[in-house]
């Protein structure tokens, strides 16, 4: 109702966790489409256990916001008969460990329906879920497991290092008419009872917008070298830069964002100008996302001057103890001492 | 504990059992908080991670675990110290996991939600109705060996609705193995409650489904579950098969430590902690003719046992970090 003559209005800048980020994007979107449901394991009355949809089923009611009963075969199965069926759900797997007793409904239904189909039949469905340890929760509720989401043709994978980011994810993801598979780090989601890397939570705009399912994008410029990192170890790749910034090391930080599809051509333009790099994510080390960047730049015959170098989480379960849980995640500080050697003249050799 | 001389002596135990589950949780409590404040952060203090208690459920675990033996196989849930401390899991070396000490079951892996000793064939998992399957594994093999130890999974009323739990009261069933599965029905996973959630009001009914008795087991109390699953572990031990019992129990604490629980209606906590299971068994056994200090005396053993093993872990050494690599494999 602005005239010409009134003051332009800002709307104050709000700060948002990625948990109310992703409850809002799921709100807004239900309020724009009558199709999205959600459904999952405590996410009506209790709002998720980890804020995703708080709010919810008090604006949108029990038949669009599902309590379901620990079936997650049945309710994940479920899902893909309502993406059939024209509808958009929204579910929740509760902890990423726990697809072990539904893998089934997701890499062979969910993945499959599309291909299988010749393209009749589509999946727009998004699966959210809890990844990330470093709280004692120990190996059955700590894992990440990116790379075996992303290793399943099929599958969309996000994985938001922020709070602006995780809302246009999630608007993208519930308007994709694939399987979105969107993983939430539990150390950056803003929870009362979980410590929270602060620089996740940031500006939310209260408008729609879209961030992209595959694109990675530079969240520090630099030019010694390049990290890659999702989610967690993006912040950890930010402290990390600061700090060889102080030993004047100028490293790159690139967001994947996504890791299916993954951006190669982002990595490689960077590598391409640095020279040198370095992948840090917090699944397991072999075959994982670290493997898959490597591979990407080793392919496309990129000249570098140091060997390219990845940290991840050993190929141990994840121990509960903190002495050894916190001995063998990824850190700032394992990142410092790698890239400080990969900058040593004879890593050349 | 079924070979006790009697009755009389099993009600003691179960009792003490009860008294020492709950005082054992009565000192988590003020240690899972410590790190934890003035801001609760679950990462924080000596006892990290989620922290999942069973007052209010004794009842269930030493009604079954009375009747058990050393070589009898039991599986329990992210919720487990109450049904290890009952089958007989090392208390000193239960509490040193729990602390994530060197000293502890696993040397720290596990923690809470995966307490495993061999000794007594008990494990856990916090993964819900994981139980099931080895359960039946375990009950096979002791049939194959022509054994006579029977093997018992535990599990909540919200397991009933996996998957896990159909497929294992079937096989169990076909292979007549000489398993027992046990609800614990604290009507609630998390925070949805049990008739928002299962299509039968009574878990026990779905025994029929898979040609096994089925049992339910009402007002929480430690002598009715001790006759019922007497009746079901004796069936077991004799070759005729496996049952099912569910356990009307009750979660006097929220689903882990932290839980605001904000689900539950207005009193509902007050009433169930009225009718707290271990202070009303202890006045029946006074009724039935036990003496006040006979319990008394007990009970002072038990709680001795737990702060002996709660030192013993607190004083404990971590241990090496490089220890994480050890045991991935045999």
């Amino acid at each position: 109702m602005s005239s010409p003559d009134a003051p332009t209005v800002i709307a104050p800048a709000r700060r948002l966790t990625i948990a109310r980020a992703i409850a809002e994007a799921i709100g807004q979107e239900m309020e724009r489409d009558a199709t999205v449901l959600v459904m999952g394991e405590d996410i009506a009355k209790l709002g998720g256990v980890f804020g995703t949809t708080t709010g919810l089923l008090d604006k949108f009611g029990p038949e669009r916001v599902r309590d379901t009963p620990i079936s997650e075969t049945a309710f994940i199965g479920a899902a893909t008969g309502l993406a059939a069926a024209g509808m958009r759900p929204i579910v929740e797997l509760m902890f990423v460990d726990f697809f072990g007793v539904c893998m089934d409904a997701i890499y062979n239904l969910a993945a499959k329906q599309c291909y299988f189909s010749g393209g009749q039949v589509t999946c727009p469905m998004v699966l959210m879920t809890s990844v990330g340890g470093g709280y004692g929760d120990a190996g059955q509720h700590s894992q990440t497991l990116y790379a075996t989401f992303g290793h399943l043709p099929g599958l969309k994978v996000v994985i938001p290092s922020n709070a602006h980011d995780a809302k246009g994810l999630m608007l993208a993801a519930i308007r994709d008419p694939n399987p979105v598979v969107f993983m939430y780090h539990k150390a950056l989601q803003g929870m009362g009872w979980l410590g929270t890397v602060q620089r996740s939570i940031t500006d939310v705009p209260d408008a729609d917008y879209l961030v992209p399912l595959d694109k990675a994008k530079v969240v520090r410029e630099g030019k010694d070298l390049t990290l890659v990192g999702l989610g967690l170890s993006v912040h950890q790749a930010l402290d990390a830069a600061e700090r060889l910034s102080g030993e004047g090391v100028s490293a790159e930080v690139i967001d994947l964002v996504s890791i299916a599809p993954l951006d190669r051509q982002a990595v490689r333009a960077s590598v391409r100008k640095t020279g040198r790099l370095l992948a840090i994510d917090d699944d397991y080390l072999s075959y994982g996302v670290g493997a898959e960047i490597l591979a990407s730049v080793c392919e496309a015959g990129i000249a570098l001057r140091s060997a390219p170098q990845r940290i991840a989480f050993p190929d141990i379960p994840v121990p509960f103890t903190p002495v050894m849980e916190h001995f063998v995640l990824p850190n700032a500080d394992k990142i410092v001492a790698a890239v400080r050697h990969m900058m040593e003249p004879s890593a050349n050799d | 504990m079924s070979d006790a001389p009697s009755n009389r002596s099993d009600r003691l135990w179960m009792y003490t059992t009860m008294v020492k589950s709950r005082y054992f949780e009565a000192l988590i409590k003020p240690a899972y908080f410590e790190g934890k404040t003035p801001v609760f952060n679950m990462a924080k203090g000596p006892l990290p991670g989620e922290m999942h208690l069973s007052d209010g459920q004794e009842p269930c675990a030493v009604g079954v675990c009375a009747h058990l033996r050393p070589g009898d196989t039991v599986t329990a849930t992210h919720r487990p110290h109450h049904v290890a401390i009952a089958k007989g899991v090392d208390l000193d070396a239960m509490a040193a996991e729990i602390f994530g000490k060197a000293s502890g079951l696993s040397g720290g892996r596990g923690g809470h939600m995966h307490l495993f000793d061999a000794r007594v064939n008990f494990a856990c998992s916090g993964i819900i109705a994981q139980g099931l399957g080895p359960a039946v594994g375990a009950a096979l093999a002791s049939k194959l060996r022509g054994e006579d130890h029977v093997a018992v999974a535990f599990l909540g009323e919200g397991a009933a609705n996996q998957g896990a739990f159909h497929e294992a009261l079937n096989l169990a069933s076909v292979w007549k193995v000489p398993a027992v599965f046990v609800i614990e029905d604290n009507s609630y996973g998390i925070s949805v409650a049990k008739r928002d959630c299962t299509a039968v009001e009574r878990n026990s009914d779905r025994a029929a489904a898979y040609a096994m008795p089925g049992h339910f087991v009402a007002g929480n109390d430690a002598d009715t579950v001790y006759r019922i699953a007497g009746e079901a572990i004796a069936r077991a031990r004799r070759g005729e098969g496996p049952s099912l019992i569910e356990i009307e129990t009750c979660r006097l604490e929220g689903h882990f430590m932290g839980d605001a629980e904000g689900y539950r209606p207005k009193g509902e906590v007050d009433r169930l902690k009225a009718a707290d299971p271990i202070p009303a068994y202890r006045q029946r056994l006074l009724a039935d003719g036990f003496e006040a200090g006979e319990l008394d005396k007990a009970e002072a053993e038990a709680r001795a046992a737990v702060d002996a093993a709660f030192a013993a872990a607190r004083a404990a050494a971590y241990p090496q970090p490089e220890e994480a690599f050890a045991h991935v494999f045999a």
